[in-house]
């Protein structure tokens, strides 16, 4: 096999190990999601060919492209993206964590968590959207906290964190389905679209906080990035390298937690992102470890091209992004039980 | 202390005492007795409380007064309450004993979910409305997810894990499809989001007349797999030198389960944890042995069901709480008990 790693050297003597494909995936996966996005932008009732898009986005556009673009379509497509590289990043957080590829967080009930919060708002308190978004992200952080706590014993990590997961996701299932069945059939279907996720008249209110977040917990993730990559040799071996392990984990994780809910409360639990961005990173990159910067820009690329296929793909009926996810990520779930039962590794 | 065999593989190697066996049968008797109060407790506790003559008054002299028509229609939902019940708990013990599984059940493995899933293509694709019609569906769809789940994690070294991961994920694949087709159709929704949480409160009498054959011929299945199961326990090799039959109990014991669960699921909706936590709770006084494991479940899970019901009547006053909920509120904990007890090289 041909080595990809490259060593650069600064003259100071300080040096970083660059693996050479990784970054072109790296590249190629930006260069995807800003097209989408581009595209994306010019998709709709008013349709705007994409040199007039770029154009009105340095502004130079006329006043009508301005208002569609500035104020209707391009806060769409930056929380499109900055939900997907949230859940991109998350999934692979938590997968490196639970050292298991379906350990995303919407398996470990995260997604659910943040809908009971969510339905409890819509359900009970007939919240507006900022309600809504606020009863997610607690929704989540509570969750990730009970599975933390109930998983603990002398350290998380592994199965018990997986199947501990499953545990809380089936009893918060329950919560959501009873919130469901007590809200009248108006609040219901508003809170079914909101379950499924969905970008519809998202605007730069939802933009800042994501972006927000994100500024402060992208650079945390990555900055660990090598003890997480230790880590996945067990926890004594990084233990021996100098990794503190518990700490390093509470810390991946709480910010997995954070990433995943502040995107469910933007969008709703789009489903599968956080499983298939991961997965499909690292098997472009073919390297081993957590793949964090490729799983980001991959969750990224996979939403806003979902957003643009919910649009296009169904004629006049628009359906939320979350169902082409949800079906896209059902299929891709089976062929990889598939194959990695062939391989032996879940 | 090394020679010392632990107690389940004594029980399972040696016939067991014959006082053992009575204080076993003895115990029987005494769940029986057990889930007749609860039935009682079912039928007496509502909205509109029952003294315990009422209820007698209601079920052998029945004359028209208010009491005995409140009893006949909580009489259809106590029923299905027992025949459901029985049904998981012996499904979760069967699949328990197939998988090697102490965390097998129902509805993690997906197979609620796969019935819920083709239930719902009945009504919204194809314009079922009977349960008899959907209840074929149901089949189908429990079939296909028990069958899919049990090729991807089951068929060759079946973990815990494995099973549980390949059973949520695909119950996470169906749960989207669900919830496309609610988007879609209110009319759906309307009628979905209260079957889907698993409720024994739709029973009548024509339903259980509809799904008991099911019941029944799914009991007596899962009942003549004690042995063969029994054999299995002991590995593959020896089950083999024991004559035993390896993949037409295998294939039987999924035609139990699916049978069983599919037929529950279309009559209550989607019911999780009950298969899980009653064969725990039997196995932990009866030992390994199937041939007590499956009465007991059968007899013990109605009790859990129809007590979890009841609890729902009782919390939510003057509304109700679905059972599905209950179980599932109860159930969780008791997963992760077991989850955290076992040592993570077991699993």
């Amino acid at each position: 096999m041909k080595t990809t790693n490259r060593a650069v050297r600064s003259p100071g003597g300080l040096s970083i190990r660059l693996d050479v494909r990784a970054l072109v995936v790296v590249l190629l996966l930006l260069a995807t999601a800003l097209t989408a996005s581009v595209v994306l932008i010019g998709t709709g009732d008013f349709p705007i060919p994409a040199a007039d898009v770029l154009r009105t986005l340095f502004g130079q556009g006329n006043e009508g492209q301005e208002f569609i673009v500035n104020e209707l379509r391009l806060p769409r497509v930056l929380v499109g993206l900055l939900v997907g590289a949230s859940l991109g990043l998350g999934g692979a957080l938590f997968q490196s964590i639970s050292r298991n590829p379906l350990g995303s967080p919407d398996v470990l009930g995260l997604g659910q968590g943040a809908t009971a919060g969510a339905l409890t708002m819509i359900v009970l308190f007939s919240g507006d959207a900022n309600q809504i978004a606020l009863g997610a992200l607690v929704g989540g952080l509570v969750t990730g906290l009970a599975i933390y706590v109930l998983a603990w014993k002398r350290g998380v990590h592994g199965y018990r964190l997986v199947l501990v997961g499953i545990g809380v996701s089936a009893i918060v299932t329950a919560v959501n389905g009873y919130l469901l069945t007590k809200s009248d059939i108006v609040d219901a279907a508003r809170a079914v679209v909101w379950m499924t996720g969905s970008l519809d008249g998202r605007d730069w209110d939802q933009v800042w906080p994501l972006l927000g977040l994100c500024a402060v917990l992208v650079p945390l993730a990555l900055c660990n990035a090598r003890g997480l990559r230790m880590m996945e040799m067990g926890d004594d071996v990084s233990y021996a390298l100098g990794v503190r392990v518990e700490r390093v984990r509470l810390l991946l994780m709480l910010a997995a937690v954070l990433l995943t809910a502040s995107a469910t409360a933007a969008a709703g639990p789009v489903s599968f992102v956080a499983l298939t961005a991961p997965q499909l990173a690292r098997r472009l990159t073919r390297s081993p470890g957590p793949n964090l910067l490729p799983s980001l820009c991959m969750g990224a690329a996979l939403l806003v091209t979902a957003d643009w296929l919910s649009q296009r793909a169904f004629g006049a009926e628009q359906l939320p992004v979350g169902v082409v996810t949800g079906v896209l990520g059902g299929v891709y779930l089976l062929w990889l039980l598939v194959t990695e039962r062939k391989a032996g590794r879940i | 202390m090394l020679v010392e065999s632990p107690p389940e593989q004594r029980a399972e190697t040696a016939p067991a005492p014959p006082t053992r066996r009575v204080v076993r049968a003895f115990g029987l008797v005494l769940a029986v007795a057990i889930l007749v109060l609860v039935a009682m407790a079912s039928i007496a506790i509502g909205a509109k409380e029952l003294s315990l003559g009422q209820v007698w008054h209601g079920l052998f002299e029945d004359s028209g007064t208010y009491g005995d028509v409140v009893v006949a229609e909580r009489m259809s939902r106590t029923v299905l309450g027992l025949l459901a019940g029985a049904a998981l708990g012996l499904a979760g013990a069967v699949l328990q004993a197939l998988t090697r599984n102490p965390l097998a059940d129902p509805g993690l493995l997906g197979i609620n979910a796969g019935a819920s899933a083709a239930v719902v293509t009945a009504i919204t694709f194809f314009g079922v409305t009977s349960l008899s019609g959907y209840v074929w569906f149901a089949f189908f769809g429990a079939a296909a997810v028990g069958a899919l789940v049990w090729f991807l994690g089951g068929s060759r070294g079946a973990t815990p894990v494995r099973l549980a991961l390949a059973g949520t994920a695909i119950s996470a694949a169906l749960y989207g499809y669900l919830q496309a087709v609610m988007i879609m159709d209110d009319a759906a929704l309307g009628k979905m989001r209260f079957w889907t949480v698993g409720s024994l409160s739709a029973a009548t009498d024509s339903t259980i007349e509809q799904v008991l054959p099911f019941l029944l011929a799914g009991t007596i299945l899962a009942l003549a797999l004690a042995r063969p199961l029994n054999a299995m326990a002991m590995g593959d090799d020896t089950a083999k030198a024991l004559g035993a039959d390896l993949n037409r109990t295998r294939a039987l014991s999924m035609l139990a389960a699916t049978v069983l669960c599919g037929a529950a699921t279309a009559a209550c909706g989607p019911i999780v944890f009950v298969g899980l936590m009653v064969p725990h709770v039997v196995r932990s006084f009866t030992g390994p042995d199937l041939r007590w494991i499956l009465p007991y479940a059968a007899i013990l899970s109605p009790v859990l069901l129809l007590g979890a019901d009841v609890i729902g009547r009782i919390v939510a006053r003057p509304a109700e709480l679905q059972v599905g909920i209950v179980t599932a509120i109860l159930g969780g904990p008791v997963f992760i008990y077991l989850v955290r007890r076992r040592r993570t090289a077991q699993l």
